[in-house]
């Protein structure tokens, strides 16, 4: 009797550490590709691995953007991607507020504003989540619909390309899944 | 309160969010289990921040004081 009981326990321990949405993982897709959004998405992130959560940012259309490196130069782009990549920001600290951005006086003042509070800039954010190991994937579709390469990507120690089923799986399994 | 001795001292004084809990996250595996680290804090957020960090993480937030336009947070490594 007492053996059964502490079998039957064990299932369902074990049971209870498989079911989805049991891990203390956050799952982020990073689809906006404004300056204040990604800053957002940043301190979310960087505050969830200092909290001990596995981190997964999954950047997709708009945000892909903040992942070019504009020190890169990247060939073999036909001419509607090299208007794309003319079009699009080059790099995270080319992106602009949602709002309040008053022709770049507005993304100007806020990063001058967070520079004199002290706050971690983008860049600074950036290293950090390296550091804690935020996992980076970029959206393979986005990439492609947007002719941006793989290339011309920042160097980041966690980053890998996929699509939307990597996603979801990380997803399934997270405490806590958001799309910014 | 009860009584405790302060291993560690992380100065975090003008550093804004998230730094202060991602300085403690660093430092935290240092600790041995039992020891207490002192937090300064110029951030107000800093607060309600840890008590929320130690819930998640396991830890205790064992005192805090405000003093001087500074905030004092202790934090027991408890596993």
């Amino acid at each position: 009797m007492a053996v059964d009981v502490e079998q039957q326990l064990a299932l369902l321990k074990a049971q209870l550490e498989e079911r989805p949405g049991a891990k203390k993982k956050l799952s982020m897709v990073v689809f906006s590709g404004d300056l204040d959004k990604h800053i957002a998405s940043m301190i979310i992130a960087t505050g969830a691995a200092a909290m001990g959560m596995e981190v997964v940012l999954f950047y997709t259309f708009w945000g892909t953007a903040a992942l070019r490196d504009p020190h890169k130069k990247v060939g073999g782009k036909n001419l509607v991607e090299k208007m794309f990549g003319m079009m699009l920001p080059k790099g995270r600290n080319k992106t602009k507020l949602s709002s309040m951005h008053m022709a770049g006086m507005g993304t100007a003042m806020i990063k001058n504003i967070m520079k004199k509070k002290n706050v971690a800039s983008l860049d600074e954010m950036f290293d950090i989540a390296g550091q804690l190991g935020i996992k980076i994937v970029l959206c393979e579709m986005s990439m492609d619909l947007m002719g941006l390469k793989r290339e011309e990507m920042i160097d980041y120690p966690n980053m890998s390309v996929g699509g939307v089923a990597t996603f979801l799986a990380d997803a399934a399994e997270s405490s806590i899944q958001l799309f910014i | 309160m009860a009584e405790y001795t302060v291993n560690k001292t992380l100065d975090c004084k003008g550093l804004k969010c998230p730094m202060p809990i991602v300085k403690m996250s660093q430092e935290m595996p240092k600790a041995a289990i039992g020891d207490v680290i002192e937090v300064i804090s110029t951030d107000p957020g800093a607060l309600s921040d840890f008590p929320a960090w130690a819930k998640t993480t396991g830890n205790q937030v064992v005192d805090t004081k405000q003093e001087a336009g500074l905030i004092k947070i202790y934090v027991k490594r408890l596993k």
